[in-house]
């Protein structure tokens, strides 16, 4: 016996919207089923973790400042995803951003002006972008795997971190802590939102899911991203190159990836630790394709993963369950939309028959 | 039908009101085929008339949805192709299904059952192939084999099945004149030993020269059966096609004007180990000019495309010259921004993109030479869909495009609606330049006659026309020039009314202006 997945002539357009919602149901059910296994109550254990967070100001503020990243670097992978460019190594661009832009507030820390900000977040950028370029010349010009380079970098940049901080950048006045120096006000990313902690990284992610939205919906370069993730003979003909786009959104996706990563150790954590994601640039991966790779589905998948990340700590908490089971819900999302997309354009068949075939050959 | 009984004397194979539904679309509808032991039997249709599906469901590979299938007066179900060679039904497909690395008699052994030694099996295969006029070398590997070789494969494949009935689909398409008049001597010795053949084509021509009797089909309904040698070859059109086919008139296009588009000395290595290098390859079209380039399916068409295309542009700028300005490494859009325009061979994925609307796939071709009225913006380069989808309704309506809704993706279309769309696209910017490979393959008659007479009027209004075509029908009654492409070379070029056909088979087989050698090429 063996399992064959076959087309389906027409995809349901119905399911298709329906999808992402289904599967984060099933991955509620299945949640569920695990807290059984574990003893807890899962209705319980399901409040405390996706209802919980949403109770109070603060950790609603908690969320956003958790969902900036998800959704900015989200927002780059998809056009990457989109133009068939499988950068899976956002994780290490986000750390490269991070550590670039502090080079301002760690290195010259004694230099207090307006302009350190703004700069901090191009040099972000910057880091994200170069640290992207790697992967990118790889693939364009040695045609070498991107997923494996990008992924392999991830690891070099969090060593590299971890490097830095117990080495050159080190605290002087830290305790030989394994931290930089705490950043002065003028290198921090000022609040949005009076009310709480939200800074302002949650709103260039904002605007960089309507940016990049705006640009795969009207403009010419959207559509060339489109046609090259569907066919590059198709995009070749319309003259576009394949080579440049890999360049395109490699270092689009790695300057938005730095960016989150900047906007994120300036406004949230304000000195450079060993760990200083919690996964980000994989969980936004999820984040990504349970946004269906449109921009805005994304605002609504970041804070939807967000919650996940609230929802350990908050079960920690009160379940005393590891933090591993945010994970395992990242995981099992993950499994349920690839799933239910999958089983959307494909019906699985079983064939009982071996190679050669048996015979029903009717009234003989 | 079934009351006679004797399976010696009565029909080998019955269908009795075989239907077949996609959804709620039957692409066969109730029919009835009946093919006597020992005849060649003809299945003609224009594309999607149903004839792929019908013998899908002969052979197993499709469930028919309703009817019924007699075999020598058993009825039968026919559950997969193996049911269907145990029968005594072997099929060869239009497509074939080799593995080109390997050997010729590794091929046919995957296609056996196990257990039968490869060497017995190189043995009988050889045996079998010179029996039948259809000499091959069982150890050759298939990627240095030509296409009418590999057809041979797959012919013989099926013969070591000893079966009753052999399945043809459109075998010609792939092979040179003197290639098919081999395959006809065969077919004949197949029909003499009492086999039966199911001949499918659309070639009239062939089907009244060899086969005994025919069913046509059109939109999945038997339209006639006939005896096609009593028929004409515009009555059995009218059969296929439902009227009368519009005859293309190549008349007024003698007058040479300037070279518009030139190769010199064009070579270029193969890009794959499977890819055909081009060979100083040399051409002038002028304007209010045809120039067709035939030749066998496979012999660097695609590759002579994409170097006149500036989609792999060549080395060195002088080797392709258009409007006598020396464009070789420039890039397909410089080239489009001088007045060139190109119809890829491949529709899905190449010339269109399925998924996309069709006013999106017409920017795909013009957003650089439309740039001024279909984007705006300045730098941003925002798309205007007003003004490219009012393009597109005037692409649709001049070449009368068939489509559901106003703006449908590309793959919703037929393909002959796609490919007019897809040449209308072209000529609605009226190019000066216009390069075409295979402009109506796999297209209907009706859609097939409207394109070639557009392309023949393009040059009529001064423009010069490149077709690269495998179909010698289209050749002739586009063509005021005629070269040959073989291998990656490309002979000289005469003037339509100068070469017959047999000098263009003999061209096709590389040989370039030796008459005399007509002999050597069929004996081979």
């Amino acid at each position: 016996m063996r399992i064959e997945l076959e087309r389906r002539p027409e995809v349901s357009r119905l399911f298709s919207i329906l999808s992402p919602v289904i599967a984060l149901a099933l991955t509620m059910i299945f949640g569920g089923i695990m807290f059984l296994l574990l003893g807890k109550n899962p209705i319980t254990a399901l409040h405390s973790f996706f209802i919980e967070p949403l109770m109070e100001v603060w950790s609603l503020h908690e969320l956003a400042i958790k969902a900036a990243p998800l959704i900015m670097i989200g927002v780059g992978l998809s056009v990457c995803y989109r133009s068939n460019n499988w950068n899976i190594g956002a994780e290490g661009q986000f750390i490269a951003g991070a550590i670039a832009g502090s080079i301002l507030p760690v290195v010259f820390h004694e230099w207090h002006s307006p302009l350190v900000l703004p700069l901090m977040l191009l040099l972000g950028m910057l880091g994200g972008a170069l640290f992207a370029g790697i992967p990118a010349f790889l693939k364009a010009h040695l045609n070498t795997n991107e997923i494996l380079t990008s992924l392999m970098l991830v690891y070099v940049a969090q060593l590299f971190l971890d490097w830095l901080v117990r080495g050159y950048w080190r605290n002087p006045g830290g305790m030989n802590f394994p931290e930089t120096r705490t950043f002065d006000p003028v290198a921090v990313l000022p609040e949005m939102i009076a009310s709480g902690r939200t800074h302002w990284g949650f709103g260039f992610a904002l605007i960089a899911a309507v940016a990049i939205w705006f640009m795969m919906r009207y403009t010419l370069k959207g559509f060339e991203i489109t046609v090259l993730g569907q066919s590059e003979r198709a995009g070749r003909f319309a003259g576009f190159s394949t080579r440049k786009m890999i360049w395109f959104s490699m270092l689009l996706s790695g300057a938005l990836a730095g960016l989150a990563g900047i906007a994120e150790v300036s406004g949230a954590i304000q000195q450079l630790r060993p760990v200083i994601s919690p996964g980000y640039g994989f969980t936004a991966i999820i984040v990504a394709f349970l946004g269906r790779l449109n921009p805005l589905g994304i605002v609504v998948a970041g804070l939807v993963l967000a919650l996940t990340y609230l929802g350990g700590e908050a079960a920690q908490l009160s379940l005393g369950v590891s933090d591993k089971v945010t994970r395992v819900f990242q995981g099992l999302l993950l499994f349920f939309v690839l799933s239910c997309d999958t089983l959307i354009r494909y019906k699985i068949k079983l064939v009982w028959s071996n190679l050669t075939g048996t015979a029903t050959e009717g009234a003989h | 039908m079934s009351a006679e009984g004797q399976p010696a004397i009565g029909p080998l194979l019955t269908v009795g009101q075989l239907t077949k539904l996609f959804g709620t679309f039957a692409a066969c509808n109730g029919i009835d085929l009946e093919i006597k032991p020992g005849e060649i039997h003809a299945l003609l249709g224009e594309n999607g008339a149903g004839k792929s599906t019908l013998v899908k469901m002969l052979f197993g590979v499709l469930a028919p949805t309703s009817g019924e299938i007699v075999w020598q007066g058993q009825p039968v179900r026919i559950a997969s192709p193996s049911a269907a060679r145990r029968l005594g039904i072997g099929m060869v497909f239009q497509h074939f299904s080799l593995f080109e690395a390997l050997t010729v008699a590794e091929n046919i052994a995957l296609s056996m059952a196990p257990g039968i030694s490869l060497n017995r099996i190189a043995e009988e295969a050889s045996a079998l192939s010179h029996s039948y006029g259809l000499p091959l070398d069982p150890k050759a590997h298939v990627a240095d084999l030509s296409v009418g070789e590999r057809q041979r494969i797959e012919i013989v494949r099926a013969l070591l099945q000893n079966p009753k009935l052999i399945i043809l689909d459109e075998p010609t398409s792939v092979l040179t004149p003197q290639e098919a008049d081999r395959l006809f001597e065969t077919l004949n010795k197949l029909k003499a030993e009492g086999r039966s053949v199911l001949y499918i084509s659309h070639r009239l021509e062939e089907v009244q020269r060899i086969c005994d009797r025919a069913t046509v089909l059109r939109h999945g309904k038997v339209t006639g059966a006939c005896d096609p040698r009593r028929e004409t070859p515009s009555s059995l059109a009218r059969m296929m096609v439902g009227s009368d086919v519009a005859h293309v008139s190549a008349e007024g296009t003698s007058t040479k004007g300037a070279v518009k588009l030139e190769a010199r000395h064009l070579s270029a290595p193969a890009r794959t180990p499977f890819a055909v290098a081009l060979k100083n390859i040399c051409l002038k079209v002028h304007a209010g000019e045809v120039l067709a380039i035939a030749g066998v399916a496979g012999n660097g068409q695609g590759e002579l495309f994409d170097a006149l295309s500036g989609e792999y542009p060549a080395a060195t700028d002088d080797v392709v010259r258009i409007a006598d300005k020396p464009v070789g490494t420039r890039g397909i859009n410089a080239r489009r921004l001088m007045g060139a325009g190109f119809v890829p061979e491949e529709r899905h994925g190449h010339a269109a993109v399925s998924a996309l609307s069709l006013s999106d796939n017409l920017i795909l071709a013009r957003s650089q030479s439309d740039r001024r009225a279909f984007l705006g913006g300045g730098v941003l380069g925002l798309i205007r869909q007003d003004a490219v989808k009012s393009a597109t309704r005037r692409i649709a309506q001049a070449m009368d495009v068939r489509k559901s809704g106003d703006n449908p993706p590309a793959g919703s279309l037929s393909g002959g609606n796609l490919q007019k769309f897809i040449v209308g696209r072209e000529l609605d910017r009226q190019p000066t330049v216009l390069v075409v490979n295979q402009p109506t393959w796999g297209v209907d008659a009706g859609a097939a006659s409207r394109i070639r007479q557009a392309l023949v009027d393009l040059a009529k209004s001064g423009s010069a026309v490149l077709v690269i075509s495998q179909d010698l029908d289209e050749i002739f009654e586009v063509a005021t020039e005629i070269a040959v492409i073989s291998e990656g070379r490309l002979s000289d070029i005469y003037p339509a009314a100068e070469l017959s056909r047999e000098k263009i088979g003999l061209l096709m087989g590389g040989m370039y202006g030796k008459t005399e050698s007509a002999e050597t090429a069929h004996a081979h």
